[in-house]
């Protein structure tokens, strides 16, 4: 079983972060990952995206067009990826930048307002790992206490201060 | 062992470390900048060299001096990059030096793109500079495989005292996936093992030269005859290439890199809607692996290669085949990766043609 799971938005909102996050989590349970982001004139200034793949196999295509799983922070990624979500997918979208209602019906589809709900709880730039702490909660793919030792791989030293945050954006999203 | 999660360039730089190389010469250029970047950590603490060139040029010709003197040492760039090294290439062939340069491609030509491509493979094959010569050409198309033939390149390269290439694409390089080094600690080469090395004599053995102007025709081509003497003992020794799921294809897709990886997804779902497919993957690209090829198509009755250029691997693939089997190609280009379903739809088609 393979898990494909695309984060997109604009370059800035940790979109990388979020995915290696996610794979970090694959590669702590022992299952076979792969990263795979966009790169170039796409991340100056226009979307960014990344692709995990999670599986118990060896992963075949690192590039996947069509997720199980779609992790949304603005409009233009919304825009570019929500048809391409498999029939029974999930999609995951900060409702604060993407106006548009989802329309599809044969996917879950998830409207947070994680940008809004960053700025309030005192976490700015975290509204990625409250829409990871949503997608965690919806697979079921980790529990809370499981994302601690990723953090703390790779969040280097001197950012520590970072984890309690992180953590606490993890709670906020899988509160949800 | 640990599994580390690592990008391609990253896993490859640090394959290099371990595998005893002691010196890093190169220029920044997108998609393989990570290597620089790693190595710019990561040697001053291992007793290495990182050394930022003022071009590519520059960094090619620091890699031949070192190399003279018997040291394990590396270059990389992209495309365009290659491109100005191939001067230096030409002269480190003529001089029957080892080295790994990496290419980590984009789509070319000229300044061309910074996305992933495969359109180097005439260039790396054939032509990486000017006169009679060949260069070793590793294809990795894991993470894994980035990091296991960088430790294998710097062994063949030495073994035949020729330039090696891993010949990798963005795609490979900006990646993130599993990898486990093979080898905990840093390998130690010492340079005395190379008797050709010029690194002092000592007043114990005459002075060893290295050079490549030979200006009497007949020495020259003494030279040259010689050094393809060694190189058909490198084809005959070294030619690798994974086959899957070929012993009952009708249809092999023959493909290498990371678009071997999206052409096996395509077999997995031509194999689920009853067609069969197999996939025949060089490892090695020079030598091309001609019997492996060979074996993987001995029941096919077409052969579908696919590339991320405009079709340079096919010819090799034809002349592997004697032309015996129709080898038909898809491919994208400039930087565009096809997609698996794409290629699924192109051995379907190739699967109703035989059909009918």
């Amino acid at each position: 079983m393979t898990t494909e799971t695309i984060f997109a938005g604009f370059g800035g909102q940790g979109i990388l972060f979020a995915g290696k996050l996610l794979a970090y989590l694959g590669l702590y349970q022992d299952k076979q990952v792969s990263w795979l982001p966009s790169y170039g004139p796409e991340m100056r200034g226009g979307t960014a995206n990344c692709t995990v793949c999670v599986s118990d196999q060896p992963i075949g295509s690192p590039y996947v067009t069509d997720p199980d799983i779609l992790v949304a922070m603005n409009g233009p990624s919304y825009d570019k990826f929500i048809e391409a979500v498999k029939p029974g997918g999930i999609a995951i979208i900060d409702s604060t930048l993407v106006t548009e209602e989802c329309s599809r019906t044969d996917i879950r589809s998830f409207r947070i307002p994680s940008t809004a709900l960053a700025a309030e709880n005192g976490l700015p730039g975290m509204a990625n790992i409250i829409l990871v702490g949503k997608l965690l909660k919806e697979t079921g793919f980790a529990v809370l206490e499981a994302v601690r030792p990723v953090l703390e791989k790779i969040i280097p030293p001197k950012k520590a201060n970072l984890i309690d945050a992180n953590m606490k954006a993890l709670a906020i999203g899988m509160a949800l | 062992m640990e599994r580390n999660l690592m990008k391609g360039n990253e896993a490859l730089a640090e394959a290099a470390i371990r595998a005893g190389c002691k010196c890093f010469f190169g220029y920044p250029i997108t998609p393989q900048t990570e290597i620089s970047a790693y190595m710019a950590k990561r040697m001053p603490k291992v007793g290495g060299v990182f050394l930022q060139a003022e071009s590519e040029i520059a960094a090619i010709n620091m890699v031949y001096g070192c190399a003279s003197s018997g040291v394990r040492c590396m270059t990389s760039s992209s495309s365009p990059g290659i491109s100005l090294k191939s001067e230096g290439v030409s002269y480190m062939a003529g001089s029957d030096l080892p080295c790994v340069i990496v290419n980590v491609m984009r789509g070319g030509p000229g300044l061309g793109g910074i996305q992933p491509s495969q359109s180097d493979y005439w260039q790396a094959t054939r032509a990486l500079g000017h006169g009679d010569f060949q260069i070793l050409v590793f294809a990795p198309s894991t993470v894994q495989e980035m990091a296991d033939l960088m430790g294998r390149a710097f062994d063949e390269a030495d073994k035949y005292r020729m330039p090696a290439m891993i010949l990798a694409d963005g795609l490979l390089g900006q990646m993130m996936e599993p990898v486990t080094f093979k080898v905990d600690e840093i390998q130690h080469h010492d340079a005395s093992e190379k008797p050709w090395a010029t690194n002092g004599h000592g007043n114990k053995r005459r002075h060893n030269i290295v050079n490549s102007l030979y200006l009497q025709a007949e020495e020259l081509e003494r030279l040259n005859f010689e050094r393809f003497e060694r190189y058909e003992t490198v084809k005959k020794e070294l030619h690798e290439a994974e086959l899957y799921k070929t012993e009952d294809a009708d249809i092999v897709v023959a493909a290498y890199g990371s678009v071997a990886r999206l052409a096996k997804a395509a077999v997995d779902r031509a194999r689920e809607a009853g067609i069969k497919a197999g996939l025949v993957r060089p490892v090695t690209l020079w030598p091309f692996p001609v019997q492996e090829v060979r074996e993987a198509c001995r029941n096919a009755k077409r052969v579908l290669c696919v590339e991320m250029s405009m079709g340079q691997m096919i010819d090799d693939v034809k002349l592997a085949l004697d032309c015996r089997i129709p080898v038909e190609f898809y491919g994208r280009t400039g930087g565009v990766v096809p997609k698996p379903t794409a290629i699924f739809e192109q051995i379907k088609l190739l699967s109703e043609k035989e059909a009918e």
